[in-house]
């Protein structure tokens, strides 16, 4: 059974329709890499498959829960799907731990022993161990994304989202992210990222997804997307995008 | 005898509404003027005027307008003064005004950048020219919306004269509830008349800071 | 100038004046504590409730910042006992208090949570959170840490004003000034050690907050650039 099921979503902003009738698989332990230009909609994509924009019509499935245009049962989909943000938007009131600690205790009510454990094997995982006291602002960018990363991965999600997370990163900053993130595949967790690190998505993703004008415009192996553009639009993003 | 809250008594209330605004207009004034002082000193190069003004700021924000009205009201008639309770009234409103609007001005002198000094210094200005030319006409902007917001704090903090025998709104109240002893329609009057001069005030202050961060953020 | 201070009358009742400044000490403490309360109750109410409430919520602030406390403390102390509830001056007084800082607070925390981006609501939703747990742990901590030098500013004007309360004849710090005033007619010297005591209250009052704010938002250079942490 696939973690994530799309089918024939539609989201609009106002008069503008963003997502135009929109289907995707992920299946498990696979990394599906979503490139596009701005504008295309990954993003959005993206956020629709967390609930945080409500879609207009169409079906979102993931790991047995359905979203679709009532907007009802968010909240047990999201226990399932971690997403990491452009912006880190870490807690900035509480330290590392805390951070990390905050949604299991509050939303899967596990006990604090368990919180804490979850916090020390996340924050290793991401190879932070020695920050659990630090406070987010005292962190570089790139281990404040990994922080983020960490929060999310404490709640056991069965696939991650990552919004162009080194988007805003200093250049130096990025591979101790794709790092983390490249772990993360390895070790079989399922995942969807909306990037523009093309070399990453090439090396590390299983499938590539090229967006255009809020479609999926052509989806294969990344090695043949990348390899053997099927499309003129998606032959003149690669030329353009990859220098 | 209990008399009734008839017209009279409402209008008796209203033409009270007059010392209240002259006492306002007298202390912002007077208030100003030493505010403005007060704020230059508080900016100065300097050393023991910023620590005099720094003391007054302090002195006037610690302690309540209530002791101000007492201290002026007691201290001008020991200095052999015989004056009536409105002049004591306004020398402590404007003694309240100069501690709040030195200190509202002094932020507003600050917060234009410091490379307006420099840029001035390079052209050879002199430091009151600096003040007149430079600073100054940056600072007012910044400084007339929350100037107009203290407004709002000098015209209501004008009722506690009325302990001194200033009869202004709130003391007219008093009298009025006294003999009629209908306290919700004499004082909801009373708060009514306030709250009609105090609430444009207040949305004017809140427009004039939504323009300013406007202009600051464009 | 013929005049000659003389503080030893006024330091002779002494005593009286420690019961004054006890009463202001409790006037203030329990009027802060329970206006701060409300206000944030109902800055939290406006935030989660409707559109009347949230209307409820603003006229309350706006009549009571746009009124003279004074006027509060009138209509409460003669007013309410017109409705047959018996009410003596210090709870007519503590009520005004509450009533009058609750407005401020309201709308100061109001502010706090809306300088909170909106990125960190999404942060704690896509956290599987509820609404109630997002603002409460990840939305209330910020704002308050945000607003706090507004709120203890507005906490010591709040026990500077508590003097007003001697209209109403309670017996609190001015109050008995004003008993002494009338024992020993040395005003002069009764007011300028009084207005001392006040300002001594308020420095000591200010080193409090601020160590209280220390204590409860311990968030090292965090805060600060709570709006800077946004993207873009």
């Amino acid at each position: 059974m696939p973690v994530v099921q799309v089918e024939d979503v539609h989201k609009r902003f106002g008069a503008v329709e963003v997502l135009k009738g929109i289907d995707l698989t992920v299946e498990r332990g696979e990394v599906i890499a979503i490139i596009g230009r701005s504008g295309s909609g990954k993003s959005t994509l993206l956020r629709c498959i967390n609930g945080l924009e409500q879609i207009q019509s169409g079906r979102i499935e993931v790991s047995g829960h359905v979203i679709d245009a009532s907007g009802k049962g968010l909240r047990d989909l999201r226990k399932d799907v971690g997403i990491v943000f452009q912006s880190y938007n870490l807690f900035p009131h509480l330290r590392v731990g805390e951070n990390i600690m905050l949604a299991p205790r509050v939303v899967l009510g596990v006990s604090k022993a368990e919180a804490l454990s979850r916090a020390r094997e996340t924050l290793a995982e991401v190879g932070l161990a020695e920050r659990f006291d630090a406070w987010p602002d005292n962190l570089s960018g790139g281990q404040q994304q990994r922080v983020a990363i960490a929060r999310s991965l404490a709640m056991r999600p069965k696939v991650m989202l990552f919004d162009e997370v080194t988007s805003a990163l200093d250049p130096e900053l990025t591979g101790e992210v794709l790092a983390t993130m490249e772990r993360l595949a390895e070790h079989g967790m399922t995942m969807l990222l909306v990037t523009h690190e093309m070399a990453f998505a090439r090396r590390v993703a299983t499938t590539t997804v090229f967006m255009h004008q809020g479609r999926v415009w052509e989806m294969g192996p990344s090695e043949r997307i990348f390899g053997s553009p099927q499309t003129p639009e998606l032959r003149q993003f690669l030329g353009s995008g990859l220098k | 005898m209990i008399r009734q809250f008839t017209e009279s008594e409402f209008l008796f209330i209203l033409a009270s509404a007059r010392w209240t605004l002259l006492l306002t207009v007298m202390a912002m004034l007077l208030g100003g003027l030493l505010g403005f002082l007060v704020a230059l000193a508080r900016t100065s190069h300097l050393a023991p005027l910023r620590v005099l003004a720094a003391g007054w700021i302090g002195l006037i924000q610690g302690v309540p307008v209530l002791m101000l009205l007492f201290l002026s009201y007691y201290g001008l008639s020991l200095a052999g003064f015989d004056l009536p309770p409105l002049i004591a009234a306004t020398v402590s409103m404007a003694l309240y005004a100069s501690g709040y609007l030195g200190e509202i001005w002094r932020g507003s002198i600050q917060a234009v950048p410091w490379q307006q000094w420099e840029a001035s210094s390079a052209l050879a200005f002199s430091r009151p020219q600096q003040y007149r030319y430079i600073i100054l006409p940056q600072a007012v902007r910044i400084a007339i919306p929350p100037t107009v917001g203290f407004l709002v704090q000098l015209v209501k903090n004008t009722s506690i004269v009325s302990i001194i025998g200033v009869v202004e709104l709130a003391r007219a109240g008093n009298l009025v509830n006294n003999a009629t002893f209908q306290p919700f329609k004499v004082f909801g009057t009373v708060a009514a008349i306030y709250f009609i001069i105090c609430w444009p005030i207040s949305l004017l202050a809140r427009r004039l800071e939504g323009r300013l961060h406007a202009r600051r953020a464009g | 100038m013929g005049f000659q201070f003389q503080f030893q009358p006024v330091l002779a009742r002494t005593d009286v004046l420690l019961d004054g400044l006890w009463l202001t000490l409790q006037l203030s403490g329990i009027g802060i504590l329970f206006g701060a309360l409300l206000g944030i109750l109902l800055a939290m109410l406006r935030g989660l409730a409707g559109r009347p409430v949230r209307l409820l919520v603003d006229s309350y602030v706006e009549v009571v910042r746009n009124t003279p406390f004074l006027v509060q403390l009138l209509i409460i102390f003669f007013g309410v006992p017109t409705l047959g509830i018996r009410l003596s001056a210090e709870q007519a007084a503590l009520s005004a208090i509450v009533l009058n800082l609750g407005a401020y607070a309201t709308e100061i925390v109001r502010a706090g949570i809306e300088s909170v981006h909106k990125s960190q609501i999404e942060a704690g939703l896509s956290l599987a959170m509820t609404r109630w747990q997002v603002f409460r742990h990840v939305v209330l901590a910020p704002a308050l840490a945000r607003v706090w030098p507004a709120l203890s500013s507005q906490f010591v004007l709040m026990m500077l004003s508590t003097s007003v309360c001697s209209f109403i004849s309670v017996q609190e710090l001015s109050a008995q000034a004003a008993n002494i005033e009338s024992d020993t007619f040395r005003s002069f010297e009764v007011y300028i050690l009084v207005t001392l005591i006040y300002l001594a209250l308020a420095i000591l009052l200010r080193l409090l907050l601020a160590g209280l704010g220390a204590v409860l938002f311990p968030t090292g250079s965090g805060l600060g650039r709570l709006r800077g942490q946004t993207g873009r």
